[in-house]
């Protein structure tokens, strides 16, 4: 905790992306990434000059490319299933290096892999330049249901919490020479899970106590009102709007 | 399971976004009624951020592969079935916006597949058995593992069907079902395993926080003289049985008509040449419908040599957008008047 609150991704520096309020800043790669979904696949360029636009925002943000790049792993196992699909996929069939291809498999495995990748990079851009309670704002600020805020300010909150208890078991667990290698194990991670429940619970219960008796209602107080002026608005929109014109001109040359 | 952007055309990942947005409101209503008091968003809190925790707990499954939990039997079975929606859901949305995981606009799809279609089967599937198997500790164990078993491959099952609908290339659909359920039984065997040993254990120490047993804790009895009696109980714990009682009725109804879909996916996948024919005719007719709709507005900017169902697809992403924009936003517009409306009847009346 001695760390600040700050999560995995986020990276603290000080760049216009940063300022912007976060609302607009959940809209704009919102917009963004339904703009890249509702590409035409056949406009290879677009996709190309989509990655420009994204690479754009990290220059200005401050973001390195290792940065996005290390931590857009998560795509991995969606891009072992787009890598098998031009042998599994159906219809006309094409040679590559003697190996027969499926067309529209490669097809598909192309338009996974750029509009995933593309989405996975915009929300890495958008959490390594948005800090965890503003995120939250924003969400707040977009009307998502009070309670689903508190849930999801609880979880962060916890996260923490949880983290460090499953830490500290795995470390025992280790160091009494434990290693998961089969279904016989299982059930040594399930007491885990059972102790983690009940060890986080009831530390969980002690913070909320803490919290309640420190005079928390429900909402988290807003320290300072964040209303986004047109201006930012206007450069929010820089990002979706030249997709947008991106995506036209792909439809048109299609 | 995580969906990537892409992956599910527009138009039924806009249909799977209204339908996470419904699940979504009635769960929040449902939610209400289950968290009566005021530490349920905190306990809420703490099951979203287990499940994460959880699905960060990778186990070997067979030939190298692992699995994670995907935690809707888990959550449901702990905090009930409407919270337990709201916690996967909002697991699912921060993994999207922090950790890029699923996709921003396969978000509807992640969280019908991973959070209202696991926690509705497996819930249905827990209460039903709870209720036939004598009231026993250990009948809730076997019941979680029962439920977990059976949602995961369920959720794969239904994955599969989107897929069906909307998927953006053509792998044949069976090939898709025979992959996603194999892997996903086994998946679920692991599941089922540590749901059960995690309520197991959560029941031996704290069997006042698993919602699932609520009705399940054995009067108190007091010995008096050397005889056993009842002792005084005090009527709060009567409450929340009673409330749910009233939903009870049409709830289980639709759950089960959801496990049975979910058991006879299950079933067919034995056999997966006739559901592959079913599927495939299924989605070429799917595939005809949308050209004949989507082809001719776009006709205009077509160049020659290129497919018609490309278009079609693209074209139905567009319209798929708006729809989505407009509905989406109706129905939460909707949803969050209600809302209000009601904390401010609440609140008056409370004052």
């Amino acid at each position: 905790m001695g760390a600040g609150h700050a999560h995995a991704l986020y990276r603290h520096v000080d760049s216009p992306v940063h300022t912007l309020p976060p609302h607009c800043k959940l809209v704009a790669v919102f917009a963004f990434v339904v703009v890249v979904v509702s590409t035409p696949r056949e406009a290879v360029w677009a996709f190309a000059a989509y990655a420009v636009l994204l690479g754009a925002v990290a220059y200005v943000a401050r973001v390195p490319a290792r940065h996005v790049l290390t931590r857009m792993l998560v795509e991995v196992p969606f891009v072992a299933f787009a890598v098998l699909m031009p042998f599994v996929a159906q219809g006309e069939q094409t040679k590559v290096l003697g190996v027969s291809l499926s067309v529209s498999g490669l097809w598909g495995a192309f338009n996974i892999l750029a509009k995933g990748t593309l989405g996975v990079a915009a929300s890495v851009l958008l959490a390594s330049t948005t800090e965890l309670r503003e995120l939250l704002h924003g969400l707040q600020k977009l009307r998502l249901p009070p309670l689903l805020v508190q849930i999801a300010t609880f979880m962060i909150r916890y996260g923490d919490v949880i983290a460090g208890e499953l830490k500290r078991m795995s470390i025992a667990r280790r160091s009494r020479g434990f290693e998961a290698r089969g279904v016989r194990h299982w059930g040594v991670l399930a007491k885990t899970a059972g102790a983690l429940f009940i060890r986080s619970y009831e530390r969980g219960e002690r913070v909320h106590l803490a919290m309640v008796s420190r005079g928390y209602t429900g909402v988290m107080p807003v320290l300072e009102e964040t209303v986004a002026t047109r201006a930012q608005w206007a450069r929010v929109g820089v990002l979706p709007g030249a997709a947008l014109l991106v995506c036209l001109t792909g439809w048109v040359m299609v | 399971m995580h969906v990537p952007d892409g992956f599910i055309n527009a138009p039924v990942s806009a249909t799977a976004g209204v339908a996470a947005v419904a699940a979504v409101g009635l769960g929040l209503r449902g939610a209400r009624r289950e968290l009566t008091d005021e530490r349920a968003a905190p306990l809420a809190g703490l099951v979203a951020a287990f499940v994460f925790a959880v699905q960060m707990l990778n186990f070997p499954v067979a030939a190298g592969t692992s699995g994670h939990l995907l935690g809707g039997a888990l959550a449901a079975i702990l905090v009930g079935p409407w919270t337990g929606i709201l916690c996967i859901s909002v697991v699912l949305l921060m993994q999207g916006v922090l950790f890029a995981d699923g996709g921003l606009t396969a978000l509807g799809v992640n969280i019908t597949t991973m959070g209202v279609i696991t926690v509705l089967v497996s819930y249905g599937i827990f209460r039903g058995l709870v209720k036939v198997l004598p009231r026993k500790r250990r009948t809730v164990t076997v019941s979680a593992f029962v439920a977990a078993l059976v949602s995961v491959p369920t959720a794969a099952a239904f994955f599969t069907l989107l897929y069906a609908l909307g998927g953006t290339t053509d792998v044949p659909v069976g090939k898709v079902l025979t992959a996603m359920v194999g892997v996903h039984v086994l998946i679920g065997i692991g599941e089922a395993a540590i749901t059960a040993l995690t309520v197991g254990a959560v029941l031996a120490v704290r069997p006042d926080l698993v919602f699932g047993a609520r009705g399940l804790s054995a009067p108190l009895k007091l010995r008096v003289g050397g005889e056993l009696v009842d002792a005084p109980v005090p009527d709060t714990a009567a409450v929340p049985v009673a409330a749910r009682s009233t939903r009870r009725f049409w709830g289980v109804g639709l759950l089960a008509a959801l496990a049975l879909a979910g058991v006879v996916s299950l079933y067919a996948s034995t056999s997966p040449d006739g559901l592959e024919k079913v599927a495939a005719d299924q989605g070429i007719d799917k595939n005809v419908r949308e050209h004949a709709t989507a082809d001719s507005p776009l006709a205009d900017y077509s160049v020659r040599g290129i497919s018609d169902s490309s278009l079609s697809g693209g074209l139905a992403g567009v319209i798929g957008v708006g729809v989505t924009v407009a509905v989406g936003s109706g129905v939460f517009w909707a949803v969050r008047k209600r809302r209000t409306d009601a904390v401010e009847t609440a609140d008056s009346t409370g004052v």
